[in-house]
């Protein structure tokens, strides 16, 4: 039985230590939300944030997690960059077959808290890991830089 | 009529023994939703015919025939339904329909129901305005009747109805709507006083698509449900010899090894209580496989047989006048080939399935592209009706045409399985990454040849274009209406149809069969004739030193929406008007009866190219939804792009080269161009947007390649040339 701190909440899972990530949270706590494409870090389908931070779910063993903050696309519209990350997403008509999105709102979540104003170049550097099959690269862009000034004016 | 469609449906979700029972919803239904098939009429619905339903909560539900799988079908149908309705879009929710071709079969295909060939709309335009307009109509008559006015003095305005101070919601007016008969015929609007048609409604499933709570088939999890994960054989058209499944059985959370084999596909399959045991166990298989009958080619043997095969008479797909009389008189000629690679669909979301067998039948969900084929092939595994075959709809992550398979590959492998375990758990088959890249049904390989007469003034009097690559419709179930005279209409679209004013012009096409699987990849047959047909056109404008916007206008004076959506796009893009360090390409295709027309602009970075701009046109009728249909055209010229850059799926001996994203790379975030989209004002009925971005971009992009540096790209993909990109 491991323990995780997921979304806040303390949670137990009965799953061997080197199951990444990805699967416990699908298989053994029942939060789909966080996607898997390719198992191998190289799509960004699966991205969480671990202490703040942008990871690989599907290449994390779960061992490894054990007493730090996991945060999810269930709850990540919770907090205010998630929430102006969200809305910014509908607002730009970003999402298409959709599959990928739970990926990039969390890796532009993540962008945002460490860089209020992204620029282009940030916004590549900390997008290109993340693929969309739909294309709607464009409407990304558009999205993260209206949360960030819909972010600044919150705050 | 009203009270047997409903009956009908009721009967539908008896049978499926109701969709709630043990279905997991990891969050509540935001929006429009997770894209579920239809939950059941509760008390007071009002159902009017197989595609709305509305609630006395003031909600109203279109029922969608085709998938959701981006192209954005669960937004467009609707606001036809939302628009003869005069509802208002924030009343409206979208759901799958279940599968029953009798109702919900896409009316371009006979009795089948299914999406592709961008026909969702367009099949959809008056059927879905026609139901909305009955709907209404029951409305007005509910509302006169129970306020006792006439008719005529009744207003519906953003989901109100009014007469004078009175007024009622649908919602409240939807049981006494259920009373009213169905009306025998109805008038639609008059385009001019369209309020939802041709405005950029939101979509449905954009919330639930941002916040996770959209469910996939990966997502569902049934009670008692295994996973399976397959050990396939590592070269096409090898067979199970024989496995050794005791490593995989110390695995933690294994339960059952079962081979399994059908018409498309076979195997081992790995099941456990969850994902990450099957794959272990998986990979700890071992398997001895009969490979007398592999496949062993390898690509590059494969394009050296073309090019031999494109110098030989081929099957006849069009001919005007006489080409070879025209090239004897020619006082110039010009010859080109070109070269395609397989692609995979590679769409985020890995093929997969869950089949529940039971007493009754067989139940699948699934993002199902394909309802009557796979319920037919099921059914024969399976040794049952097709009507027993119950199929729930989902949301598709991408599909790109794969989840439209006419072998219904992964389908039927997921019900193999399931039989193989004599129906003990529901199934859900899981692909990983490297299952799907490395399970075929690929955009087939293509040679193409081309060759061009000129006269003395450097007129293009001659065309000859020669298509080597295998048949995607032969042996299937599309064979006997796609194929005539062994010319499959995929292979030879965008090249047969070719619009310009030649007067000796010649298709031929050559069909070989060999032993790689081979599906539709978004815009099928364009594809490849675009690229062809359009890059050899800029060769022989540089050739004849024209501009290739004049020639290509000059040649389409009898297709005026060809050369408008042309015009649109060269002057949007100011072409004509050179910019400082910039190379620009233009190329127009028709395909699925929607015309594209692209400007390309390239720069140079260091060794590199930047593509800093794309201008796109599109002429697709009636704009329903604009935004949606630009999203479409960014869509499809990322998506083609990914081809053209560097996407390749090639073989060493019979084994896929490929496995995952590193070698299958495609297009990321810094790559992607800036797009913009200008619609060409239209009257005629809409036609599809899902795939007719994708054939232009390569073409064009190639063509201002070849304006830089004086050098054609005769083969994609442009890594393949030594063409990189930032």
């Amino acid at each position: 039985m491991i323990s995780l701190d997921v979304n806040g909440t303390l949670v137990q899972a009965d799953a061997d230590g080197d199951t990444p990530l990805l699967w416990v949270l699908r298989d053994h706590l029942d939060m789909t939300g966080t996607k898997f494409g390719c198992g191998m870090a190289l799509c960004g389908a699966c991205t969480v944030h671990i202490d703040g931070k942008p990871a690989r779910s599907c290449v994390t063993p779960v061992s490894t997690v054990a007493g730090k903050k996991i945060a999810t696309i269930e709850k990540i519209g919770e907090t205010r960059a998630g929430k102006a990350v969200q809305a910014a997403w509908v607002a730009e008509s970003v999402p298409q077959c959709g599959y990928c999105q739970s990926g990039q709102v969390m890796a532009a979540t993540a962008l945002l808290a460490a860089i209020p104003a992204p620029s282009d170049a940030d916004i590549d550097a900390a997008m290109s890991g993340n693929i969309c099959r739909c294309a709607t690269y464009a409407r990304i862009r558009a999205a993260i830089k209206r949360a960030a000034r819909e972010a600044k004016v919150q705050a | 009529m009203n009270a047997i469609v409903n009956l009908s449906r009721r009967q539908f979700l008896k049978l499926s023994g109701g969709l709630a029972l043990g279905f997991h919803l990891p969050q509540s239904l935001a929006q429009s939703g997770p894209g579920r098939t239809v939950s059941t009429d509760l008390a007071g619905d009002f159902s009017p015919n197989a595609f709305i339903r509305i609630s006395p909560d003031n909600t109203i539900t279109v029922i969608v025939k085709h998938v959701e799988m981006g192209q954005g079908t669960y937004t467009g149908l609707p606001t036809l339904v939302a628009e003869e309705l005069d509802a208002d879009w924030s009343q409206i929710r979208a759901e799958g329909a279940p599968a029953d071709a009798k109702r919900y079969n896409n009316l371009f295909w006979g009795e089948a129901q299914g999406t592709g060939g961008s026909t969702a709309l367009a099949n959809s335009y008056e059927q879905l305005r026609k139901a909305g307009a009955a709907a209404r109509a029951m409305l007005v008559a509910a509302a006169a009747e129970k306020w006792q006015v006439p008719v005529s003095e009744i207003k519906v305005s953003r989901g109100v109805v009014s007469s004078k101070n009175r007024k009622a919601t649908f919602g409240e007016l939807a049981a006494d709507a259920a009373k009213q008969p169905v009306p025998a015929d109805v008038k639609l609007k008059d385009p001019k006083d369209f309020v939802l048609i041709g405005k950029p409604a939101v979509r449905t499933d954009a919330r639930a698509k941002s916040n996770g709570s959209a469910i996939f088939t990966q997502d569902v999890k049934l009670p008692g449900m295994l996973t399976a994960v397959v050990l396939h054989p590592p070269r096409f058209g090898a067979t199970l010899k024989s496995f050794d499944a005791a490593k995989a059985k110390q695995i933690n959370g294994v339960e059952q090894v079962v081979a399994f084999s059908t018409p498309a596909t076979n195997g081992v399959a790995v099941l456990a209580k969850d994902y990450w045991s099957a794959k272990k166990g998986r990979d700890a298989l071992s398997a001895e496989w009969d490979e007398s009958a592999a496949f062993r080619l390898g690509s590059s043997e494969i394009m050296n047989d073309y090019k031999k095969l494109a110098t030989t008479p081929g099957l006849s797909a069009r001919k005007d006048g006489d080409v070879d009389a025209a090239f004897r008189g020619a006082a110039r000629t010009l010859q080109a080939g070109y070269e395609f690679p397989y692609l995979a669909h590679a769409s985020m979301e890995p093929m997969n399935c869950i089949v529940k067998l039971d007493g009754g039948g067989c139940e699948i969900w699934n993002g199902e592209q394909f309802q009557t084929v796979d319920q037919a092939v099921v059914a024969k595994l399976l040794g049952l009706d097709a009507g027993q075959v119950r199929i729930n709809q989902l949301y598709a992550g991408g599909s790109f045409g794969r989840r439209a398979n006419p072998k219904s590959d992964f389908v039927l492998e997921a019900a193999a399985i399931a039989k193989a375990t004599n129906g003990a758990a529901p199934v859900k088959l899981v692909w990983g990454r490297e299952d799907d890249m490395r399970a075929g049904f690929y955009r087939p390989m293509y040679y193409h040849t081309l060759k061009a007469g000129l006269d003395a003034q450097g007129n293009l009097v001659a065309w000859k274009h020669v298509i080597v690559g295998q048949s995607i419709l032969t042996g299937t179930v599309f064979e006997s209406r796609q194929v005539k005279d062994g010319i499959d209409a995929t292979s030879v679209e965008g090249a047969a149809n070719l619009p310009y004013a030649i007067p000796n012009l010649a298709v031929e096409l050559h069909s070989p069969t060999i032993g790689v699987p081979v599906q539709w990849w978004r815009s099928v047959g364009s594809t490849h004739t675009a690229f062809a047909t359009e890059c050899f056109l800029d060769e022989i404008a540089r050739e004849t030193k024209k501009d290739p916007f004049e020639l290509r206008r000059s040649l389409l004076a009898k297709h005026p929406r060809h050369r408008a959506a042309l015009e649109l796009a060269a002057q949007k893009a100011g072409w004509g008007n050179p910019k400082e360090g910039v190379a620009r390409g233009i190329a127009v295709h028709e395909s699925f009866k929607t015309i594209v027309a692209q400007v390309v602009e390239v720069s140079r970075k260091q060794s590199s190219l930047k593509i800093e701009r794309v201008i796109c046109a599109v002429d697709c009728g009636v704009a329903v939804n604009p935004n949606i249909i630009a999203m479409q055209m960014e869509s499809g010229i990322g998506f083609g792009l990914s081809a053209a850059l560097a996407g390749a799926i090639t073989l060493k001996e019979g084994i896929v080269e490929q496995s995952n994203f590193h070698d299958y790379p495609v297009l990321r975030m810094k790559q992607m161009p800036k797009v913009e989209v200008f619609i060409v004002p239209s009257k005629e009925n809409p036609t599809g947007v899902g795939e007719p971005g994708t054939p232009v971009i390569a073409p064009a992009l190639a063509n201002a390649i070849l304006a830089m540096r004086g050098k054609p790209i005769r083969a994609l993909p442009m890594s393949s040339q030594g063409v990189t990109f930032v």
